[in-house]
């Protein structure tokens, strides 16, 4: 049975097209009440496939009360153009719908508009919902909502957006129990985790619908006739094979991983460009502006090849491409599979796509993402869950829309999938910290934001507050950035006058500070000199004939995926799969096996050697930079303890090395130092504990989570400008409150990000079970194949620890050599 | 992993301690510097310390922004420690001593006799300072809007200093920039010429402004001055043209 109107039928055969199985099923899904789940690659009609039910229902019905379904998709700059696109069915077939869009950039005037007549569909993002509903008058504008569309759901489940989505959503049914919700994703490693996250917690997870997979791309790894270096991530290497591909596709897409490499490869190639090809470059601190200029040229087919990073790899396309390169290893099977779906989005012709490694790990790494690629294997995050700081800044928001009563909120959050293991006890402790800041010393009950009035429901002390709300919510905390404006240097009377002009983009503040006047670096595309700081951000100018010093900006840096990685061991342990890699990393690895040894998958190679006076310990865990780090810190500790006297260590993606001053293969063969016991999982107890005291990196997760959590706020209503001095440095807020009440919900916040991001707790007690028993120790005279290029890191690597008085004391200590006519 | 907190520690939440190298000539006294940003006079047996803000976050609070609040009992266990270390005769602040004229107020009782036992055991002055012009005056020690200190003046704000004068002041919460191998090292610093010496701010919520903006250009000659940085370990001497 066809459930679809006549109508729709007579269009879809008039565009000369049939409805797909899977837009059918979810219609069929909706028709039974159900919410549902769609799974399918791009370019499958998916979010037609969302729409489709309430365009049906619309064309029935002519009740006009309130919107009847809200579109919510992470991306702002997509908002104009699904609704551009949803108006052509409408308008073909007649159909009395409204569509509106509600993004920040909305003005005044049309939201109130909106408020008072309400379209039938407003397509929006989450950060809007959680702005709509903290508006007195939501319930009016919600309580007729059939349909919630979430686009993009398996990238926005995976971060404290989404978190702050599953509580708004909690909300918005409470005004609307009936409105069923459409999960639109990609293809994801367990889709009954986003089936669960879309039905209420303690229900079944809802239905799922996979749309067709499409046909197996082709990929392909760069067989370059240069040698893979032996490390650094800048492919350079590569560049003339890269703009070769280039010029025999219509269209390519080139991904890199970071910002910085996307500057370099973009100048990279256009001193390649000898047939003046039109590249162009994308990333997320350029100007958006720009960015739009380049996707227009992008959709109007003006371009040959765009160098982006994870900013394209989300969204509607937009144009013709029909090859992806990979500079770099793409670091997560899930990850190249989207950006590879980026090229071609004609679901029976196959993608064409091209890695390019950058180093020879990456060589292993890539084959590794190759195979998994083929076997479409994914390896996409869970959903994130229960985020004390975003739970508080949706209590605000709550109170922001009217009283509300304590037993009635609580139960209501804990409906969302993400809280349903939310203890009473957190939430009181977060109900506290948002009325008075939840400390011991109970002083500011005077000046509590949020009070219980004798009613027993719980009102904002002062409509001030619910302004703050609506300037700081959100749950994306950047970096301090500033903008970066092209300037012109004159002299005016022998005095140097700097006189800023059109912006270029963002660049976050402690790049900038680094730079004196007269440093060149890489941004925008174009070698640029630093002129100065103004009061409105960095000012540069275009630096002619001269070389960048390398960018050091980072963006968009992801660790190696623990599922690409036990492919990469994989590969590795099992010699006779070696003929699949290039003649020289096979020469690597057979070298490897001769002097030292190849370990098994299971296995965890130590080895130990001396070198310049030094020496060394390199181990390889393959589970990605920020894991190792922590393992460095923790292991250095612990061999400074048992008497080795480390002196440092750098981490990669795949191996650790620790230098010392003690010889570590006598202290091993002497029963002095044991590597069970180095290794041993204890060092996640007191170790790690008496490492993060004295820590930089915690101060980073406290002031994300203090920022969310609306103790220090980004904006002050009139008070923009002054930005920065309103509030106290959140380094100095982490010392005070680390000493004087170490149980504080925000230090248990800034822990628990911690522990999952910056120094990836979880990913190594994991990798220490592992490799329990399972460690392969080699004595050697030298260093071996396998260590060089994590040895070749050390040069580039910066100083941890206590570095800043080691720093001052030798820049101290300079001087006086200087000073003494030493130098 | 489980999130495990440690019992709270009442230490100060910066290090302490006299440095061993450096001493500051200023007005032919000799000036011994603080990890803390405190300063001894062992000849006068008088440390001075300036811009404690007390109560910064409970003032915040009245605006809704709820910082911890125990801004003021750490910044008084600095001052416990710097003191029991130094064992001045006379203890003199520089003014700002309260963010504003209710902080007493707003004191917990145990922070005030805190407080209150520092002034019962060493002389104690309070230099008005812009935020306090009227500091509290039953909590010991007294009050004034200058101090004579040898041949230097003790003030809060730095004045146009005549020739042959001398001045100690803090207010504007020095901080310097050193660049080394590429990384930009920020701290707290007391910035002085030989007729000058400006403080770093003690208390525990205080930033630091930079000392090459406009109101220590106007005080200090371009290149004409030098820093000492606190450290976490130590103190760092540098000329003005390394800093910035």
């Amino acid at each position: 049975m066809n459930p679809l109107p006549q109508i729709f039928q007579d269009w879809f055969a008039g565009r000369g097209w049939a409805p797909r199985a899977h837009q059918l099923n979810v219609l069929l899904h909706v028709g039974r009440g159900d919410s549902v789940l769609l799974i399918s690659p791009t370019g499958g009609g998916k979010t037609l496939a969302g729409f489709l039910p309430s365009l049906v229902e619309l064309s029935e019905t002519h009740a006009r009360n309130g919107i009847h379904t809200l579109y919510v998709s992470p991306l702002k700059a997509l908002a104009i153009d699904i609704a551009r696109n949803l108006e052509t069915p409408v308008r073909e077939m007649s159909l009395p719908i409204s569509i509106e869009t509600r993004t920040g950039d909305t003005p005044h005037s049309k939201r109130k508009r909106q408020r008072e007549k309400p379209p039938d569909i407003l397509i929006t993002t989450p950060e809007q919902i959680s702005l709509l509903i903290a508006d007195p008058g939501a319930a009016h504008m919600l309580c007729h909502l059939k349909s919630i569309i979430l686009d993009e759901l398996h990238s926005l489940v995976t971060s404290k957006r989404g978190v702050l989505l599953s509580l708004a959503l909690a909300r918005v049914q409470s005004f609307a129990p009936t409105a069923r919700r459409i999960g639109l994703s990609a293809t994801v490693a367990d889709p009954e985790a986003l089936q669960s996250w879309l039905a209420p917690a303690g229900e079944r997870p809802v239905p799922l619908v996979l749309g067709n997979a499409g046909a197996q791309p082709n990929i392909r790894i760069l067989k370059s006739v240069d040698r893979v270096p032996w490390s650094g991530h800048s492919a350079r290497y590569s560049i003339p094979e890269v703009y070769e591909a280039i010029g025999n596709a219509k269209m390519t897409l080139v991904f890199v991983n970071t910002r910085s490499q996307a500057e370099m490869v973009f100048q990279a190639l256009w001193e390649a460009n000898e047939d003046h090809l039109p590249i162009a470059l994308h990333h997320g601190s350029l100007d958006v502006g720009q960015r739009r200029k380049v996707e227009n040229a992008m959709a109007a087919g003006k371009l040959r090849a765009v160098v982006c990073t994870s900013t394209l790899d989300l969204g509607i396309d937009w144009g013709e491409v029909d090859l992806v390169i990979h500079l770099g290893a793409p670091k997560g099977s899930s990850r190249l599979l989207q950006r590879i779906g980026r090229s071609n989005h004609r679901l029976d012709a196959p993608s064409e796509a091209l890695l390019v490694p950058s180093n020879r790990f990456e060589v292993l790494e890539c084959e590794a993402a190759l195979q998994a690629a083929k076997e479409n294997a994914q390896d996409t995050e869970y959903p994130a869950v229960l985020k004390l700081d975003v739970l508080a800044q949706h209590v605000l928001g709550r109170a922001c829309a009217g009283p509300f009563d304590a037993d009635v909120l609580f139960a209501e959050v804990t409906t969302a999938w993400t809280y349903r293991n939310l203890t009473r006890a957190d939430f009181d402790t977060v109900m506290d910290y948002v009325a008075t800041g939840g400390y011991a010393l109970r002083s500011y009950e005077k000046y509590a934001k949020l009070k219980r009035r004798p009613d027993g429901l719980w009102r904002l002390t002062h409509p001030l507050i619910a302004q703050q709300y609506r300037l700081n919510m959100g749950t994306i905390v950047e970096a301090e950035m500033l903008k970066v404006r092209m300037a012109s240097v004159k002299r005016r009377l022998g005095k140097r006058v700097v006189i800023g002009g059109r912006s270029l983009g963002e660049l976050e503040e402690w790049f900038l500070s680094q730079l004196s006047i007269g440093d060149t670096f890489l941004f925008a595309g174009e070698v640029l000199r630093f002129e100065g700081l103004d009061e409105f951000g960095a000012l540069a100018s275009k630096a002619f004939g001269q070389d960048p010093m390398i960018p050091s900006y980072q963006g968009g840096k992801f660790p190696l995926s623990t599922y690409l990685a036990a492919r990469v061991r994989e590969i590795l342990g099992s010699p006779q799969r070696w003929c699949a890699l290039p003649a020289q990393v096979r020469e690597w690895l057979a070298a490897q096996a001769r002097k030292s040894v190849v370990p098994k998958a299971h296995q965890m190679l130590v080895e130990t050697f001396p070198r310049a006076e030094k020496h060394y310990l390199v181990c390889y865990p393959f589970e990605g930079r920020l894991a190792l780090q922590t393992l460095g810190m923790l292991l250095t500790r612990r061999l400074e303890r048992w008497g080795a006297k480390p002196l440092g260590f750098t981490a990669s993606e795949y191996a650790l090395v620790i230098w010392t001053v003690s010889d570590l293969s006598l202290m091993i063969s002497a029963d002095k130092l044991s590597l069970a016991h180095l290794f041993d999982e204890d060092m996640l107890g007191d170790d790690l504990e008496a490492w993060l005291a004295s820590s930089n990196l915690m101060k980073r997760t406290f002031r994300n989570a203090a920022i969310i959590a609306g103790l220090i706020e980004r904006r002050w209503p009139g008070k923009e400008k002054t930005g920065r001095q309103v509030t106290v440095n959140s380094d100095l807020i982490y010392d005070v409150l680390r000493s004087h009440q170490p149980d504080h919900i925000l230090l248990r916040a800034a822990w628990d990000d911690a522990a999952d991001g910056l120094i990836d707790v979880h990913r190594l007690g994991a990798m220490l079970k592992r490799i329990k028993g399972q460690i392969v120790h080699r004595a050697l005279e030298a260093v071996s194949p396998l260590a060089v290029p994590v040895l070749l890191e050390i040069a580039r690597e910066s100083i941890y620890g206590k570095a800043y008085d080691a720093l001052l004391a030798e820049a101290a200590g300079h001087l006086t050599s200087e000073a003494m006519g030493l130098v | 992993m489980p999130f495990s907190p440690k019992p709270p520690v009442t230490l100060p939440p910066r290090p302490w301690g006299l440095s061993r190298e450096h001493r500051i000539r200023l007005g032919g006294l000799e000036l011994v510097p603080d990890l803390s940003g405190a300063l001894f006079a062992p000849d006068l047996k008088s440390l001075l310390v300036a811009d404690l803000h007390l109560e910064k976050a409970s003032n915040m609070a009245k605006r809704g922004v709820h910082l911890p609040p125990y801004d003021t009992r750490a910044t008084l266990a600095l001052l416990e420690a710097v003191i029991a270390h130094a064992l001045p005769e006379r203890l003199i602040f520089l003014g700002d001593s309260f963010h504003d004229d209710d902080a007493r107020e707003r004191m917990d009782g145990a922070d005030l006799a805190k407080l209150r036992k520092v002034t019962e055991h060493t002389e104690t002055i309070w230099i008005t300072g812009n935020h306090d012009p009227r500091p509290p005056s039953d909590i010991g020690g007294r009050i004034a809007s200058e101090v004579a200190l040898g041949d230097i003046t003790l003030r809060h704000e730095p004045s146009q200093l005549a020739d042959g004068k001398f001045e100690i002041a803090g207010h504007l919460h020095p901080g310097a920039t050193v660049s080394q191998r590429g990384k930009r090292i920020r701290c707290k610093c007391l910035i002085g010429n030989g007729q000058r010496l400006v403080m770093p701010a003690f208390g525990s919520f205080t930033g630091a402004l930079s000392i090459s903006s406009e109101p220590f250009r106007k005080i200090f000659a371009a290149n004409d001055f030098h820093v000492w940085m606190l450290g976490d370990r130590a103190i760092y001497r540098f000329p003005a043209k390394r800093v910035s």
